[in-house]
């Protein structure tokens, strides 16, 4: 399953930052951050709960970027 | 602030910037004309203090995020290594440079830099919605008489909606009632509007220029072309290029590396200079290190190439041209060979009367006494003879039709005996006719069982086809190929006319894609495949490029290739090309340019030519360098 979400990232280093961050996240498979959009999409894990995993990506997110913002 | 608006968080920064400047140039003032009157011995202290107003103005943030970072793990952040730098500069003021201005103005440079990067990505965003700003808010639906306005999400397929003049089509359908004119252009760049009568199809996005028009949806809002064309476009950005993911791996060593060739600036020349028994001047080399830390940030490489991708993309959808990611527009810029498809790509597709020979009628009476006796059939080799006579044919006169399977037909027409088919035909009524013409399909014209002449029908180049070999060549393309089931006579003959350097005809579904194959394998460079999305989706997908033409509302072909050209025009594939060029180029001047001054700055400030000042102005400058020269790859100008 693939989503995509309204992100809040200032600088383009940060955004490699967070897609790399988002990628190690447990339950999710992919995900790509288009910086000039402003967007995440986040392919998850057969069966995993996106509500959750996007909690997790956003902790992981914040640890490498604390400004970041992602919608969801 | 020029036609430039800020959001909150910008604006702050913005106040900030400002406020310290002001601090700052207060302070270097009030110094440089002795108005702070303290003894010379607390002098450098009081200095500090009263610098450290404005350096916590601009910097508390990224001090701040600095200290999350380590405690995150992050210690080679940007915002550590410029809270390092800086708070260094400082301690270093007291001590040794007696310039505390320094530190503030990194601070204030950087979150220049910072909010101009932030700005300059919004404007991107915008131009590009503008671009596509094609997004179509409403529908109308008639109720009772009365227009009521729905969200076009929530109309169903089969409903009939009313789209006003001015107004656009919101969804796909077909013309229920009444005719106008369409500006089609934000599908297809195309400025010419386009006649729409009951019956023929329309696709949202388009603008109903005269009448009003009531149209049966044939698709839901979200699989309409107007929804698709806008995915396609707002996530292209997402399949990112192999330059982009170089850069994204170089700016995580980039920051290690120069970390570390700071540390070792701060300690080896002093323990050098130590051994050799002179000063080892420890605080010049720790702000030389200090220095390096400033160039440490790769923000300028990293942004102008996303950047770059961004706006090619857009500049390629504004002349009707979708490219479905980086990676793509990247692969454009390598192609040498282009292998077209022949019908629909580079002929209309449509057959037409292209010869006519008689010998003993004239040209108009031959070609209405063809069309009278095929009038009735379904073949349509029939319909372009009838097209060709370009007048309504009283069927009355027509009798005694017999359709001969393979041969042709015998008719009477007006009480006149006439066969019109083919060499067979005319062999079987022992009537002696001309060769057929190898140019297209002939059919022979027998009039009251006598010769009287051929018809030639043929598939028409578009006038456009020559031109578009012409540009690829000059885009530098060195390998133009043409593949079609046709005959190899007609295959050669349109591929003579076109200017085209190979031609292989008779080719079945199957030996395209191993001709292809065969052509790819012979090739230097990456190699298009250009075809109208039909039946050539396998070749589509296996070369490297995969180009479809006119294929705008055909799903099937849009998920096939990876560029599509909106409207019929083969002249596309090199305006395509000529803008993967123009932004693969812009992309390679920046990295070059921005690797060039930071390497240079971080050379001259090892060797203590370069003081942070002027590293902070050349980083930042760089980078706003860099964004601007990004911009350019929007606007592309098609010489048509």
């Amino acid at each position: 399953m693939k989503k995509s979400y309204k992100i809040e990232v200032d600088c383009a280093n940060c955004a490699a930052k967070m897609e790399e961050a988002a990628k190690k996240t447990d339950g999710v498979a992919n995900a790509s951050v288009n910086f000039v959009m402003q967007k995440m999409q986040v392919e998850f894990v057969e069966g995993a709960d996106p509500e959750q995993v996007m909690k997790a990506v956003l902790k992981n997110c914040k640890k490498v970027e604390s400004d970041c913002e992602i919608e969801f | 602030m020029f036609g430039i608006t800020l959001r909150k968080k910008q604006r702050k920064v913005f106040y900030r910037i400002v406020l310290a400047s002001v601090i700052t140039i207060a302070l270097v003032l009030c110094s440089y004309f002795g108005l702070i009157s303290v003894g010379d011995d607390i002098r450098p202290k009081v200095m500090f203090v009263l610098y450290l107003v404005p350096y916590l103005i601009i910097g508390y943030d990224i001090l701040i995020k600095a200290a999350k970072g380590i405690s995150h793990g992050q210690a080679l952040d940007e915002n550590f290594l410029m809270s390092v730098a800086t708070i260094g500069a400082m301690v270093l003021g007291v001590t040794y440079t007696g310039d505390y201005d320094e530190a503030v103005a990194v601070m204030i440079f950087y979150q220049i830099g910072e909010l101009f990067q932030a700005i300059a990505v919004d404007k991107s965003r915008t131009s590009i919605s503008k671009l596509m700003e094609i997004r179509p808010d409403t529908a109308y639906i008639e109720e009772d008489g009365e227009l009521t306005e729905v969200d076009p999400d929530e109309v169903e397929v089969g409903t009939v909606i009313v789209v006003r003049p001015g107004d656009r089509i919101p969804i796909d359908g077909t013309v229920v009632e009444g005719s106008s004119s369409l500006n089609t252009s934000a599908l297809t760049g195309e400025s010419v509007p386009r006649d729409v009568t009951e019956g023929d199809e329309v696709l949202s996005g388009c603008i109903n220029l005269s009448g009003v028009l009531k149209i049966r949806t044939s698709k839901e809002f979200g699989d309409s072309t107007v929804s698709k064309i806008l995915d396609m476009v707002e996530n292209a950005s997402n399949r990112k290029a192999t330059t982009e993911a170089f850069i994204t791996k170089f700016a995580k060593v980039y920051t290690p590396f120069v970390v570390v060739c700071a540390l070792l600036l701060a300690i080896v020349p002093a323990l050098v200079q130590l051994g050799i028994g002179a000063d080892p001047e420890y605080q010049m080399w720790i702000y030389r290190a200090l220095t390096f830390l400033v160039i440490s940030c790769p923000c300028a490489l990293v942004i102008s190439i996303p950047l770059g991708f961004f706006a090619g993309l857009g500049g390629a959808s504004s002349n009707g041209v979708l490219v479905k990611g980086s990676n793509y527009l990247e692969a454009l810029s390598g192609v040498t060979t282009v292998v077209f498809d022949k019908t629909g790509t580079l002929t209309q597709g449509v057959f037409e009367v292209s010869d006519v020979i008689c010998n003993e009628v004239s040209r108009e009476r031959l070609l209405e006494m063809a069309a009278a006796a095929e009038s009735s059939s379904p073949h349509p080799i029939a319909a372009s003879l009838v097209r060709a006579h370009g007048m309504d044919i009283d069927r009355s006169r027509v009798t005694e039709i017999q359709d001969i399977p393979g041969k042709g037909v015998i008719a009477k027409v007006d009480g006149i005996d006439v066969a019109v088919g083919n060499t067979k035909l005319m062999e079987s009524m022992g009537i002696a006719c001309d060769a057929p013409s190898a140019m297209g399909t002939t059919v022979f014209v027998a009039i009251d069982g006598r010769y009287a002449g051929s018809i030639t029908i043929s598939d028409v180049i578009k006038p456009e086809s020559r031109r578009a070999i012409e540009d690829l060549r000059k885009a530098g393309v060195d390998r133009t190929v043409m593949l079609t089931g046709d005959s190899e006579n007609v295959a050669r003959k349109v591929a003579g006319e076109i200017g085209l350097d190979e031609v292989y005809g008779q080719l079945l579904p199957g030996d395209k894609l191993d001709r292809l194959e065969e052509i790819m394998g012979s090739s230097k460079g990456s190699v298009a495949f250009v075809g109208d999305g039909i039946n050539d989706a396998p070749s589509l997908v296996r070369s490297d490029v995969g180009i479809t033409m006119g294929a705008i509302g055909s799903d099937a072909a849009i998920e096939a290739s990876d560029v599509v050209i909106m409207d019929d025009d083969p002249r596309k594939v090199a305006v395509a090309m000529g803008i993967s060029r123009k932004t693969m180029r812009i992309i390679r001047e920046n990295i070059v340019f921005t690797l060039i001054v930071k390497f240079g700055f971080l050379g001259l400030a090892a060797i203590g030519y370069v003081d942070m000042w002027l590293a902070i102005i050349a980083d930042v400058g760089v980078m706003i360098a860099a964004v601007l020269n990004s911009a350019r790859a929007l606007r592309y100008r098609w010489n048509r």
